[in-house]
């Protein structure tokens, strides 16, 4: 029977780039409809009332929310191929705590390095600097975060891996010279075509940040 | 072999009581110790939640579980013999963790606000909350329990608010019963558990806890 899958999207979100690398990785079609969450649509307010927000992935008419947990019920429903998640419950423990230390930490200043100014963004990149580190260290000679295989934690920190560029060129500094090791890994996760098809153009990150920049008065 | 579990914790956290409330549901007998997390963090804290240096800490045989959602899904995969919390099914487990993730994203965000904010801004925070807690109310309509029939998942993570509800009244100014009575029922039929009743701290105590910090 064809799975009927529906990814709803907004080209720049690193979340949505999860699940669309997630989806690639187990092989699944999907129709992806390109949703700006600034413009709340019937279909976005039907599938997601609660939070009106995407990536929404929508199975069999069934919608599921949040990013993470849309990775979680991948790996789950197409499990027959690339298991995401390790299979011990200590070792899902330490990649459920990664990905939740991602969102709850690395995200805010994530945007706040590019999003904002003065003091506040002054704050946002040393914290960054700090949750990269961290990061890092984490990853230590494992060739991925699960280690000898592409996985969850490995998904949910390439998401972002677009904007990279927008918080090195608004904050000033240079992943590449920071985090030679992290660095290496995004070279290893690029490799994959999964990846590489989720991201976004660079450039077009540069000038989606700019517009954004005006519009929360960064500049 | 014996599983050795020790859970660190701070007994006003809501977080902590769900953990408590998991292993008390497996029937999994625990060492629990109490962390001065305002004055003194324990170096057995500070070495087994390095990144955020708070509690919950589950500690099994020797290693570390932090996070207390995260700790709820492992206590139900590594006992999972027994009273499973989370369903078999990918969708519904889903849309169990969504209203894990909506509880700590947004219900306890802002009830930490409740704390720390005055005025104007704390009417706003006060009225959030409320709302906040009739999409929960609507989400768990007729069922017994969030998760149906059982009690579940969901139940775990939300039900460490109702002993802080009376602290919430007090400080809110308004009456979660009178707004919410029939989350306020759910509540009532939760605490009737052996798990949530050992779990749960006497409200008049976390009302002295919130006075004592104000």
């Amino acid at each position: 029977m064809a799975e009927e899958v529906i990814l709803l999207d907004y080209w720049p979100s690193m979340f949505g780039m999860r699940t669309k690398m997630a989806l690639a990785e187990k092989g699944v079609t999907y129709e992806y409809k390109e949703t700006d969450p600034w413009v709340k649509t019937p279909l976005l307010i039907e599938m997601n009332p609660i939070h009106k927000k995407i990536p929404v992935l929508i199975h069999k008419g069934k919608p599921i929310c949040e990013s993470l947990i849309q990775l979680e019920y991948i790996d789950e429903v197409w499990s027959d191929s690339y298991p995401m998640l390790p299979s011990d419950p200590y070792q899902k423990a330490q990649a459920r705590f990664w990905g939740d230390f991602i969102d709850k930490k690395f995200y805010d200043p994530s945007w706040k390095v590019w999003g904002t100014k003065g003091e506040e963004q002054v704050a946002a990149k040393k914290e960054l600097l700090e949750h990269f580190k961290t990061l890092e260290t984490e990853l230590g000679d494992k060739p991925y975060y699960g280690g000898e295989v592409f996985g969850y934690v490995d998904i949910a920190l390439m998401g972002y891996y677009s904007w990279f560029i927008a918080m090195e060129k608004f904050g000033d500094f240079s992943i590449e010279t920071e985090f030679p090791v992290l660095t290496q890994w995004t070279k290893r996760c690029l490799a994959r075509e999964s990846v590489v098809k989720a991201l976004a153009d660079p450039d077009k990150i540069i000038e989606y940040a700019n517009i954004l920049r005006k519009k929360f008065g960064a500049e | 072999m014996a599983e050795e579990v020790v859970l660190l914790n701070f007994w006003p956290s809501i977080f902590g009581m769900r953990t408590m409330i998991a292993l008390e549901e497996k029937g999994v007998k625990y060492e629990y110790r109490e962390e001065d997390v305002i004055n003194n963090k324990s170096l057995m804290l500070l070495e087994m939640n390095p990144i955020h240096k708070k509690i919950p800490v589950l500690i099994h045989n020797g290693k570390p579980v932090c996070e207390s959602i995260i700790q709820v899904q492992y206590i139900d995969e590594v006992w999972s013999d027994k009273n499973p919390f989370l369903p078999t099914d990918p969708y519904q487990r889903a849309q169990a963790l969504f209203w894990a993730d909506f509880i700590e994203k947004k219900l306890c965000v802002c009830g930490r606000r409740a704390w720390t904010t005055k005025g104007e801004e704390l009417e706003a925070t006060n009225k959030e909350f409320l709302e906040l807690l009739k999409i929960l109310q609507s989400e768990l309509g007729d069922k017994p329990y969030f998760g149906g029939a059982k009690f579940g998942f969901v139940d775990i993570i939300m039900i460490g608010f109702y002993c802080w509800f009376p602290a919430y009244d007090k400080f809110g100014n308004f009456s979660i019963e009178s707004e919410c009575c029939k989350l306020m029922a759910w509540g009532k039929r939760c605490m009737e558990r052996e798990s949530v009743a050992k779990s749960l701290p006497d409200p008049e105590k976390v009302v002295g806890y919130v006075l004592q910090l104000k």
